[in-house]
């Protein structure tokens, strides 16, 4: 296995050829944040939280979808950065209706843990307090449009994944938003097969079941890379 | 030229609120207005949401007593789900019931209304509060302050967290109550026992002596009460049915269901105020006029059903009344409620019941339309929420406890400024304070919560205003 060695805030790593840089931050223990990555899934460099200087490059690189190359040298955690940082996740808050105190998802929300990691107190942009829906058509899961930061980590292990394909991102711009097979509500959407990873996986309170109320979400983000793992490995006996 | 006397805001209340007393140009007292000027619109921002999140949702709307608005949309969801909650969860939610009725009564009255009894109506008013109790009687002040703690700890012990839990939900609770739990509680009772005990010692020689003249004119007057009832007649405070009963004592309406609250309340709605104006029905408004809350408790039931609240039930009865009409008597009302939830806490507690079985069933939207009720520290608290068929609401109405008492608050503050401001006020006279302190006084006897009532935000000083015939503000006070 031929391997890249390259340097990340001055420690000196190796990782095997194709690894992203992430994989490599990693290595290093540099614990960039990410909001969209999930182990299993394909990286889409959505949320912008892993975004990583390397010398040499004019802009910033998203690690998670960025390969790690020979002799690259690579810093995480600059001034710049967590500044950007910071301000990413406040965007994040501005933009949707996140309201934490009587969310389904609080103390188990992977947003809420970012503004924690990123030092985010308030938010320095205005808030939007846009009109958004939520689609309770689905007879166990609930989507909640105030809550979804567009990360696609259900649109991609439904793809990916679950093979089903029901989730999808409609409109442009800042109307961007989920959409569920041909813009339907999501109980008529007969490719569905009610399997939940969409809400397993979804980072804040945006996908939940029916039954949970404030604070009860309980998500399992490492279910991907476990199948993916699986099935890649053939685990399974019919295999 | 006529005046208006103006206190604004009211103090040692939840909520904002102000005072504005009417005088003719000949200085005579024409109206007196209690208003509430906050303004919240939860029932608005509700549309839309899931009903599951409500119970999250409305215990934010108090910091006093979320437990109440928890309870009510729990309850209310049950009935959307169309199930009957376990008997533990039944149990578990009763308890938590009253352990809040416990922290906020004492709350009241320790912390807010004791000042003006214990230190004096004429003390300096910026001494006349818990921070003065503690100095005047520092034994009395931190038993009060721990028999609130007994009340709020065991919010927490259930909930997880003092206030703003979401321990309740539709189906059940979440959690079951510990062994350790169970034995703090048992353990602490009878020092809750011995304060209340105290209090009620204290407060019945300050009746004997001289607190007999605010027992008389502090909003004595009849009126309708409501509250609710075992079957049986007894005092509840979760669960049965509405009973009213007049000033004479006479049932007027027994056992309704919550289901049909429109049939027999009316809301009427006044422009000085963002607090709508309950009323009974059959009766029109304003003759409707009821009252709730712990005295209103106490004058519906027949009796309590513990040996030692019915006791002291009975010796309310004796000084105030087989049906106790002054607005001064909600404080002995509150104690006597203490003691009530002491002893019913000390029964559920010893319930092997309670520490058994299911407690939380699931199941889909069953109702499109639900109405739940509890007894909320200050008086009936109903919900009311309809759904469409994915259990999105639609519509959300909330009748809250404070809101029932508008009319009698309004009332009481006229007869007390009818017996306390001069006639006629000299042109151009200042008000004393210690007089307008009363006024204030009669608005605690209710302990309003105002954020509730209007679904407000922020704290609640209050504002007593003097208004001239054409308006114009004579006096003003402003505290909060």
């Amino acid at each position: 296995m031929s391997v890249v060695t390259l340097t990340v805030n001055g420690q000196d790593v190796a990782v095997p050829a194709g690894a992203s840089l992430l994989e490599a931050t990693r290595a290093a223990e540099a614990n960039v944040p990410t909001l969209c990555h999930l182990e299993g899934l394909t990286p889409v460099s959505a949320c912008r939280l892993c975004l990583v200087e390397v010398e040499g490059s004019s802009k910033l690189l998203p690690a998670c979808s960025t390969a790690a190359a020979e002799g690259m040298v690579v810093h995480t955690h600059t001034p710049r950065l967590r500044e950007y940082r910071r301000m990413t996740v406040e965007l994040i808050f501005a933009e949707g209706n996140h309201v934490c105190a009587v969310c389904v998802a609080n103390t188990h929300c992977e947003l809420q843990d970012m503004a924690v990691t990123v030092g985010m107190d308030h938010s320095r942009f205005p808030y939007q307090y846009p009109q958004r829906l939520v689609d309770a058509t689905h007879p166990q899961f609930t989507l909640d449009h105030n809550r979804c930061i567009l990360c696609t980590r259900c649109v991609r292990v439904c793809d990916e994944i679950e093979g089903a394909h029901v989730w999808d991102i409609g409109s442009r711009g800042g109307q961007c938003h989920i959409v569920a097979g041909l813009d339907e509500p999501w109980g008529q959407v007969q490719a569905c097969t009610s399997c939940g990873k969409c809400v397993d996986v979804c980072p804040t309170g945006a996908l939940f079941r029916n039954s949970d109320t404030t604070a009860e979400k309980q998500p399992n983000t490492t279910l991907p890379a476990l199948l993916r793992t699986a099935r890649e490995q053939r685990r399974w006996h019919n295999q | 030229m006529t005046r208006t006397v103006i206190i604004d805001p009211v103090t040692r209340i939840e909520g904002h609120a102000k005072i504005t007393l009417h005088l003719d140009e000949a200085g005579h007292l024409t109206d007196t207005r209690f208003h509430v000027v906050e303004y919240r619109g939860f029932e608005k921002f509700c549309e839309g949401r899931p009903f599951t999140e409500m119970a999250g949702i409305t215990a934010r709307i108090c910091g006093i007593c979320p437990v109440s608005h928890l309870l009510a949309a729990a309850k209310t969801g049950d009935k959307l789900l169309a199930i009957s909650i376990p008997p533990a969860a039944d149990k578990l939610r009763r308890l938590l019931n009253l352990a809040q009725l416990t922290q906020s009564h004492a709350l009241s009255f320790f912390h807010l209304s004791s000042p003006d009894f214990l230190l004096g109506w004429e003390s300096d008013p910026a001494k006349r509060n818990v921070f003065g109790l503690m100095a005047a009687d520092p034994d009395l002040a931190r038993a009060g302050i721990r028999l609130r703690q007994f009340g709020q700890q065991i919010l927490e012990l259930l909930g997880g967290r003092k206030i703003h839990s979401a321990w309740a939900v539709p189906g059940g609770v979440r959690s079951p109550l510990s062994q350790e739990a169970k034995d703090w509680i048992l353990d602490r009772l009878p020092e809750a026992r011995a304060t209340v005990t105290l209090a009620l010692e204290l407060y019945k020689k300050l009746l004997d002596g001289p607190l007999q003249k605010e027992q008389r004119v502090f909003g004595d007057f009849p009126s309708l009460f409501m509250g609710l009832v075992t079957p049986k007649g007894l005092w509840e405070h979760i669960d049965g049915g509405i009973r009213f009963r007049d000033a004479n004592g006479a049932v007027v309406a027994d056992q309704l269901s919550e289901d049909d609250y429109a049939e027999f309340l009316g809301e009427a709605v006044e422009p000085w105020s963002y607090l709508k104006f309950p009323y009974y029905k059959p009766l029109g408004y304003p003759d409707g006029i009821y009252r709730v809350g712990p005295l209103a408790r106490l004058n519906v039931c027949d009796s309590i059903g513990t040996p030692w609240a019915d006791r002291e039930l009975a010796e309310l009865r004796q000084r105030s009344g087989q049906t106790a009409t002054s607005s001064f008597a909600y404080h002995h009302a509150r104690l006597v409620e203490i003691v009530a939830c002491l002893e019913a806490i000390e029964v559920l507690v010893r319930d092997p019941e309670l520490m058994h079985g299911r407690i939380r069933l699931r199941a889909s939207l069953n109702r499109n339309e639900a109405v739940g009720v509890s007894e909320a520290p200050r008086g009936t608290l109903f919900h009311h929420y309809k759904v469409d068929d994915d259990g999105l609401l639609t519509s959300v109405n909330l009748i809250i406890a404070t809101g029932q008492n508008n009319l009698a608050m309004n009332r009481t503050v006229h007869q007390i400024a009818q017996e306390y401001i001069p006639d006629p006020v000299p042109a151009g006279a200042e008000i004393p304070e210690a007089m307008l302190n009363r006024v204030e006084a009669g608005i605690r006897c209710f302990d309003p919560c105002l954020s509730c009532s209007t679904h407000a935000a922020g704290q609640m000083p209050l504002r007593l205003q003097l208004l001239a015939a054409d308006g114009t503000v004579l006096a003003e006070r402003l505290r909060g």
